[in-house]
C-alpha cells in the first residue's frame, strides 16, 4: 500500500515536471520567439493592421464597425455581437454569431425585415431597388460578427443611395466600389468583397474634395 | 467563375497541397519515433522530467506515465484559472469560476477545447499563451504518442526476455512514453507550429502582448480589443487538431483568419498531421501500402462529405436561407459558402472543432453533416494519432468481420485477432456512443438543462445531441447557441471529455501490449490482403454502418428532422 503510494506520487512528480520543463518550451520561449518574428517583420499586422485616416486611426481594416451613417456604405448586420458580462471595468466587444437555425421563426422575420430595409434605404426618387436583388449577405448576420467586408453586389446597391445623400454622380461612385472591389485571391480563393472601412474612407475623402 | 467552381477548385488545391506534403511529413515523423539519438535539448527536458529515455516500458506503464501527465495538466491548469484574478499579465481580468475551470482544464487536456467561456473577455495572456496554448501542443502530442505506441504493437515482432527474472514477457514493450512526448512536441509540433504562427502573421493574424486598447471608430467614439498571441496559438490549435479559439468568433473572428488564403491554410494544417500519420504507420509496420489503404479509407470518407456540405449548403434549405437567397447566416464573405463548408467537414472529421463558420446556422442537413462526422468517431482523418488509432480499431473490426464471412481466425497485419483483441476493439467503438446518447438523453429527461436551449424544435435537441457528441468525441465545436455555461453542462461536458478520451486510450493500449506480445503469423494465400482496394470498401462499410447506424434514431429526431421538413 505504502509501495503504491510513494509509487503514485513518484510518478505524478514526473508529470508535473514534464509539464513545467514543457510550458517553458511551448508556453514561453515558442510564443516570444514567434512574437519577437512578427513584432519585427509584420509590425502593423502584428498589431491589428490599424488604419489611420486624417490624422487618426479609424479602425482596423479587418474588423468590420457598425454605425455608419447612411451617407456612408453599410456593413453586414451583427445581430451576433455581445458586450462582455464579466471584468466590465472593461467595454470589449465579444465577437460572435446569432447561432439561430435555419428554421427558426426568429431568424425569418429578421431576415425579411432586413430585406425590407435594404430594399427602402437603397431606393432613391430615380431608382428603385429589386427585393430580389438583394444579396445574402446583406440580411444575415456574420459568423463573427466583425465581417470587414460586404459582397460586390451589397455594394454596387447601395451606390445610389450614397451618391445621392453626398451629391456625387453616381457613375464616380460606382468607379469607387469598383476601385475597391477584392478579387478571389489567385482568382479562386474565397470570395470577392469589398472592406467598408476603407471604401468609406475613400468615400469620405471623395466627398471633401469635392 | 462561380461560387460553387471557386469551391472545387480550392477543394483541388487543399488536395494537391495535402498530397505534396504526405510523403515527407509522413516520412520525418516515423524518423522521429524510431530515431536512437536524442537531441541535446531533449536530453535537458529528460533530466529535467527525471527520466530515462531509453527504458523501455510496458503497455500499463505507458499508460501509467500518460495518465499522470493527464492529471498534471488538469491540476496545473486549473489552478491557473482559478488563480488568474491575482497572477501578473492577465488583464486584471478575475479568476474563473470553478465549474468553468474545470471544463476547461479538462477540456484542453483531452484535446477538446470546448469552451463555455468567451475567450476575450475571461483569460488573460498567462491562461491563454502559458496555459490553453501550451495543451493545445502536449494533448497533441499525447494523442500521436499513443498513436505510436499501436503502431509498435503491429510492429513488434518478438517477445523479450525479461532482463532479471528470464521469462519471457506475454505482453511486449511499447517504447516510452516520455521520449514519445518529448519528441512529438519538440521535433514536430513546435517547429511546424513556429513556421505556421509566421505565416498567419505575415498575413494579418495578431501577435502582441499589449493590454486591452482603445481604438477610434470611423464614425467617432472608440472601440476596446484585446491584444494577444493570437498567431502562436492560433498555428498550434489546428496543427494539433485542437480548437480552442483565443476569441469567441474562433477562427470566423478575422484576427485568428483573416484572408482566404490563412482560411485554407488553417483547413491544411488542420489535416496535415492526422493524413500524414498513415505513412508514419505504413513505415513502421515495414509496409507503406498499409497505410495507403487506411489513407484511401480517411480520404473517401472524407471527400464524400465535403461533397455533400457543398452540396446542401450551395441548395440552402430553410426557411431563413431561403428567404435570404443563400446560406450566408454566420458565414463570412471573404470565405463565402465553399470555403466554409471545407472547414466545416474538416473540423468535425478531425477532432478540432475550430470553426469559421457557425454550423448552428447551417441547413439542417448541413449542421447534421457535422454531427455525424464527428459520431463517426472522427478517423477521417481524425485527430493528430487519435484519429490513426480510431480507424485501426475499426481496421480490426472489419478484419473480424470478414474473418468470420469466410469462417477464417481473422489477423491483421500478421497479428492474430483474437477474444481479448475483439473484447477491446469493442469497448472502443460502445465508450462513446453510449457517453453522447445517455448524456443526452438523461439532459432531456431532466427539467433543467433544455432551459439552455436557444433554437426552439428540432434544432433545440440537436443543441444538446451536438454538445455530447462533441464533448465525447473530444471535438469542441458546438451549436454554440446553447448556455454551456451551467452547473449542469460543465460538468457533465466535463466528465464526457475525460471518459470519452482516456477510456478509448486505455483500451487502445491494452490493445497495444497484446499485439506486441504476440509472434506473427505466416501470410498464406488464405489471409485478407489489408492493402487492397478491397480492404478499403470493406473499411468504409465498417466505419459507416457500425458507429454510423449506432445514432441514426438519434439524428433522426433532430437534423434530420430539420432538414427534411425543409
Amino acid at each position: 500500500m505504502n509501495n503504491s503510494v510513494r509509487n503514485t506520487a513518484r510518478l505524478l512528480g514526473a508529470g508535473l515536471r514534464a509539464l513545467l520543463v514543457l510550458t517553458l518550451v511551448t508556453g514561453v520561449l515558442y510564443p516570444l520567439v514567434v512574437t519577437g518574428i512578427a513584432q519585427g517583420l509584420f509590425l502593423g499586422k502584428a498589431n491589428g493592421s490599424e488604419v489611420e485616416a486624417g490624422g487618426r486611426v479609424v479602425g482596423s481594416s479587418l474588423i468590420g464597425q457598425q454605425g455608419y451613417s447612411l451617407d456612408y456604405f453599410q456593413p453586414r448586420p451583427a445581430d451576433g455581437l455581445g458586450e462582455n458580462s464579466l471584468n466590465t471595468q472593461y467595454k470589449l466587444i465579444l465577437s460572435g454569431a446569432t447561432n439561430l437555425s435555419a428554421d427558426n421563426e426568429k431568424l425569418v422575420r429578421s431576415v425579411r425585415a432586413a430585406k425590407a430595409e435594404v430594399v427602402k434605404e437603397n431606393s432613391t426618387a430615380g431608382h428603385r431597388v429589386n427585393p430580389a436583388d438583394v444579396p445574402a449577405d446583406a440580411v444575415t448576420s456574420s459568423g463573427s460578427g466583425l465581417d470587414p467586408d460586404i459582397s460586390p453586389r451589397y455594394a454596387d446597391l447601395q451606390v445610389h443611395r450614397v451618391a445621392e445623400r453626398n451629391h456625387l454622380p453616381v457613375a464616380q461612385v460606382r468607379r469607387l466600389v469598383d476601385r475597391h472591389t477584392e478579387s478571389r485571391t489567385l482568382g479562386f480563393l474565397g470570395e470577392p468583397r469589398v472592406n467598408v472601412l476603407e471604401l468609406n474612407i475613400a468615400l469620405k475623402g471623395l466627398v471633401a474634395e469635392r | 467563375m462561380g461560387p460553387v467552381l471557386a469551391g472545387v477548385l480550392q477543394l483541388l488545391a487543399l488536395v494537391a497541397a495535402l498530397a505534396l506534403a504526405y510523403v515527407p511529413a509522413g516520412s520525418y515523423m516515423a524518423r522521429v519515433y524510431t530515431s536512437k539519438r536524442h537531441l541535446r535539448v531533449e536530453k535537458w527536458i529528460y533530466r529535467g522530467i527525471g527520466a530515462d529515455p531509453d527504458a523501455e516500458m510496458t503497455w500499463t506503464a505507458y499508460l501509467r506515465g500518460l495518465l499522470a501527465f493527464s492529471v498534471a495538466g488538469v491540476l496545473f491548469l486549473y489552478l491557473l484559472m482559478r488563480l488568474q484574478g491575482v497572477l501578473p499579465g492577465s488583464l486584471g481580468f478575475a479568476s474563473v469560476d470553478p465549474a468553468q475551470a474545470f471544463n476547461t482544464a479538462v477540456s484542453f487536456v483531452t484535446n477538446t477545447d470546448w469552451q463555455s467561456y468567451y475567450g476575450e473577455q475571461t483569460m488573460g495572456h498567462v491562461v491563454q499563451t502559458a496555459g490553453l496554448a501550451v495543451q493545445n501542443f502536449l494533448s497533441a502530442a499525447v494523442g500521436m504518442a499513443v498513436a505510436v505506441a499501436l503502431m509498435r504493437g503491429f510492429a513488434l515482432s518478438h517477445s523479450r526476455p525479461r532482463s532479471s527474472g528470464g521469462t519471457p514477457m506475454r505482453v511486449g514493450d511499447l517504447g516510452n512514453f516520455w521520449t514519445d512526448l518529448v519528441r512529438g512536441t519538440v521535433r514536430i509540433l513546435v517547429p511546424a507550429a513556429a513556421v505556421a504562427a509566421v505565416v498567419l502573421a505575415a498575413c494579418g493574424v495578431i501577435q502582441n502582448f499589449s493590454g486591452i486598447h482603445e481604438v477610434g471608430q470611423f464614425m467617432g467614439g472608440s472601440q476596446q480589443w484585446n491584444g494577444g498571441a493570437v498567431a502562436s496559438q492560433e498555428a498550434i490549435k489546428e496543427l494539433g487538431t485542437n480548437g480552442g479559439g483565443y476569441f469567441n468568433a474562433n477562427s470566423a473572428h478575422p484576427f485568428e483568419n483573416p484572408t482566404p488564403f490563412t482560411n485554407l491554410f488553417e483547413i491544411f494544417l488542420i489535416l496535415i498531421v492526422p493524413f500524414a500519420l498513415t505513412r508514419t504507420f505504413g513505415l513502421m509496420v515495414g509496409s507503406v501500402r498499409q497505410g495507403y489503404a487506411i489513407l484511401a479509407t480517411m480520404v473517401t470518407i472524407w471527400l464524400g462529405f465535403v461533397v455533400l456540405m457543398m452540396w446542401t449548403e450551395f441548395a440552402h434549405h430553410g426557411p431563413a436561407l431561403h428567404a435570404a437567397g443563400g446560406a450566408m447566416e454566420g458565414k463570412e464573405v471573404r470565405f463565402g459558402i465553399g470555403s466554409s463548408s471545407i472547414f466545416a467537414v474538416s473540423t468535425t472529421l478531425t477532432s478540432t472543432g475550430a470553426v469559421d463558420s457557425f454550423h448552428s446556422s447551417f441547413t439542417g442537413l448541413g449542421g447534421g453533416l457535422t454531427m455525424l462526422a464527428m459520431m463517426l468517431g472522427e478517423i477521417a482523418p481524425g485527430g493528430t494519432g487519435s484519429g490513426l488509432y480510431g480507424m485501426l480499431i475499426l481496421a480490426v473490426i472489419a478484419v473480424f468481420v470478414s474473418g468470420l464471412m469466410v469462417g477464417r481466425t481473422p489477423e491483421y497485419l500478421g497479428k492474430k485477432i483474437g477474444a481479448r483483441e475483439m473484447k477491446l476493439a469493442a469497448c472502443y467503438i460502445l465508450i462513446t456512443p453510449a457517453l453522447v446518447l445517455v448524456l443526452t438523453a438523461v439532459s432531456l429527461a431532466l427539467p433543467t438543462p433544455a432551459h439552455s436551449m436557444l433554437n426552439p424544435g428540432a434544432h433545440g435537441f440537436s443543441e444538446i445531441l451536438y454538445a455530447f457528441t462533441s464533448a465525447a468525441n473530444n471535438n469542441g465545436s458546438a451549436f454554440a447557441g446553447l448556455n454551456a455555461n451551467t452547473d449542469w453542462f460543465n460538468t457533465m461536458t466535463g466528465l464526457a471529455m475525460l471518459l470519452g478520451r482516456f477510456l478509448p486510450m486505455i483500451f487502445v493500449l491494452a490493445l497495444a501490449g497484446s499485439l506486441a506480445g504476440q509472434r506473427p503469423v505466416q501470410v498464406t494465400a488464405g489471409t485478407l490482403r489489408t492493402d487492397k482496394p478491397l480492404f478499403t470498401g470493406l473499411l468504409v462499410g465498417a466505419v459507416l454502418i457500425i458507429t454510423g447506424l449506432t445514432y441514426f434514431p438519434a439524428l433522426a429526431l433532430g437534423p434530420l428532422a430539420e432538414g427534411l421538413a425543409s
